[in-house]
């Protein structure tokens, strides 16, 4: 394997549970001796003790349950969050393929939408300017690009998301789970489109609980089951054992 | 890490956004900027000059001149408690620096405070005077004063904002009570003598009246223009400061 690009050493991440603070004053101060053990103690541990590496041009998946902590971990590769315990190191730009809507805004088009996405991705804006027609095409929208981003479904926001992390030359990709609600066509395409990724050697992180796809895209996975690693290692291993614990059948 | 080249084009972008969605839907769009402290003024020369009887020449051209440089702080410091809120989405999953989003903030309403400029001009040729060659440096300095001082202030209350969400009311009492305490409807002369120097520990008087003085008599005082520089780099440095000490768990918060 190439050098690791994403190197986790046993970070953990807990927030402090902010809400006797935003609860407001008088809550906080009403169960002051209270409050304050509280927001000294009281912990909520998302990430225990999380090792794994990532490789240059993988493809790895996280998978568990709800809450188990995938988000968080796509949250520190990101840099948006900062471990409490543990070193992480990231090598690369990273872009995150955004949740739906976010990072738009739904009264600008979608064109002025590309152009925000891709200086927030850290890109300039003639460099995004001179890949617009490709993001466009890929994207499929047709002149739907020139409607303001409200008028849009789920499935072209995603579209749109997608088309622009994928043209604007990812280092390491990140994404949370977004290509359900794309159709058949373009589900299609942004597998070929990862496909090619992996040949051109960019790294890809993929959360989902399509466990399909997990497997058809990963390399490596892990699975975080209560806020640690219970398996580490080859996609289809550990997609069956995930499986099985969940008695899920896979087709 | 992000070049120079992409932080010029990221506050281009969101600058730009800010002003593209503000107005998006409205009919009558920018004249809304200049509308707000229209009708200030209105009601104060009602208030003041017609039922009070202030005794002033000029009043009108006098509030107009401090209400346009007032609008665009009130309103940049007014917004910043939300901001971060508004842009949530973004900042829990894109990692870029946070501290844009107020600057973007408060360039937009520089950018209409500079568009509502040439209404200033057409009262001061109202009232028979014409506008300084001084200005083509006056506006210049007071203009990076004021953003200066507006961008640390804005940095300071969104940032706190975040985690102690009352402080949002608080703002908004907080611009209230500084705008009476600044002289911005009645002159600094009419403040009773043992009061008078106690005006200059409002951070705001000095810009306030500043720009008022250059707009109406084309002068600028030197000292003033010193002390509103002074006052904005302690507000660009408390809001830093705060700002480096919380960003790091916005994405906590949100």
């Amino acid at each position: 394997m190439s050098e690791p690009v994403i190197i986790f050493d046993s970070v953990s991440k807990s927030y402090p549970l902010y809400h006797h603070i935003t609860g407001g004053i008088k809550n906080f101060l009403f169960h002051f001796p209270n409050a304050v053990s509280q927001l000294k103690n009281h912990k909520y541990e998302a990430l225990h003790k999380i090792s794994f590496q990532v490789y240059r041009g993988e493809t790895f998946g996280i998978i568990g349950r709800n809450g188990a902590g995938k988000s968080t971990a796509l949250g520190l590769i990101a840099g948006v969050l900062k471990p409490s315990e543990g070193r992480i190191a990231v090598k690369g730009r990273v872009s995150a393929l955004l949740e739906l809507g976010s990072g738009f805004n739904g009264e600008l088009t979608g064109r002025e939408n590309i152009v925000l996405n891709g200086v927030l991705l850290g890109l300039t804006r003639s460099a995004v300017m001179s890949k617009m027609d490709e993001i466009i095409a890929f994207s499929g929208l047709g002149d739907f690009v020139d409607q303001p981003l409200r008028t849009y479904s789920t499935g072209m926001m995603m579209r749109l998301g997608f088309s622009v992390v994928a043209s604007l030359n990812p280092e390491i990709l990140l994404i949370d789970e977004v290509f359900a609600v794309g159709d058949m066509e373009f589900q299609k395409k942004c597998m070929d489109k990862l496909e090619s990724f992996k040949k051109s050697g960019v790294t890809i992180v993929y959360v989902s609980h399509g466990l399909k796809t997990i497997l058809q895209a990963c390399d490596r996975v892990v699975w975080i089951e209560d806020h640690r690693v219970r398996m580490l290692g080859d996609a289809r291993e550990v997609v069956n054992s995930y499986a099985g614990a969940g008695q899920l059948k896979l087709e | 890490m992000r070049s120079f080249d992409n932080y010029r084009d990221l506050i281009v972008v969101l600058t730009q956004k800010e002003m593209k969605v503000r107005y998006k839907s409205s009919v009558f769009g920018y004249c809304w900027s200049v509308a707000h402290p229209l009708a200030f003024a209105f009601v104060y020369y009602i208030a003041f000059k017609i039922i009070m009887r202030i005794q002033m020449e000029d009043y009108t051209l006098f509030l107009i001149a401090g209400l346009f440089p007032w609008q665009w702080f009130s309103s940049s410091v007014g917004a910043a408690p939300t901001i971060f809120l508004a842009n949530a989405s973004t900042i829990k999953k894109v990692n870029f620096p946070r501290n844009i989003i107020p600057l973007t903030t408060v360039l937009q309403d520089m950018i209409h405070f500079l568009l509502s400029m040439p209404v200033i001009i057409v009262f001061i040729f109202i009232y028979h005077r014409t506008p300084s060659l001084s200005w083509l440096y006056g506006i210049p300095l007071l203009l990076a004063i004021q953003l200066t001082m507006t961008y640390g202030a804005a940095l300071f209350v969104s940032s706190i904002n975040l985690f102690f969400r009352d402080f949002e009311r608080m703002t908004s009492i907080l611009i209230t009570l500084v705008f009476y305490c600044t002289p911005i409807i009645y002159p600094e002369t009419m403040i009773p003598e043992k009061f008078r120097a106690l005006i200059y520990f409002n951070p705001l008087s000095p810009v306030m009246v500043s720009w008022r003085n250059l707009f109406i008599h084309g002068t600028l005082d030197p000292a003033a223009v010193a002390m509103g520089f002074a006052y904005s780099l302690v507000f660009l440095a408390a809001g830093t400061l705060v700002y480096r000490k919380l960003s790091w768990k916005f994405a906590e918060v949100l």
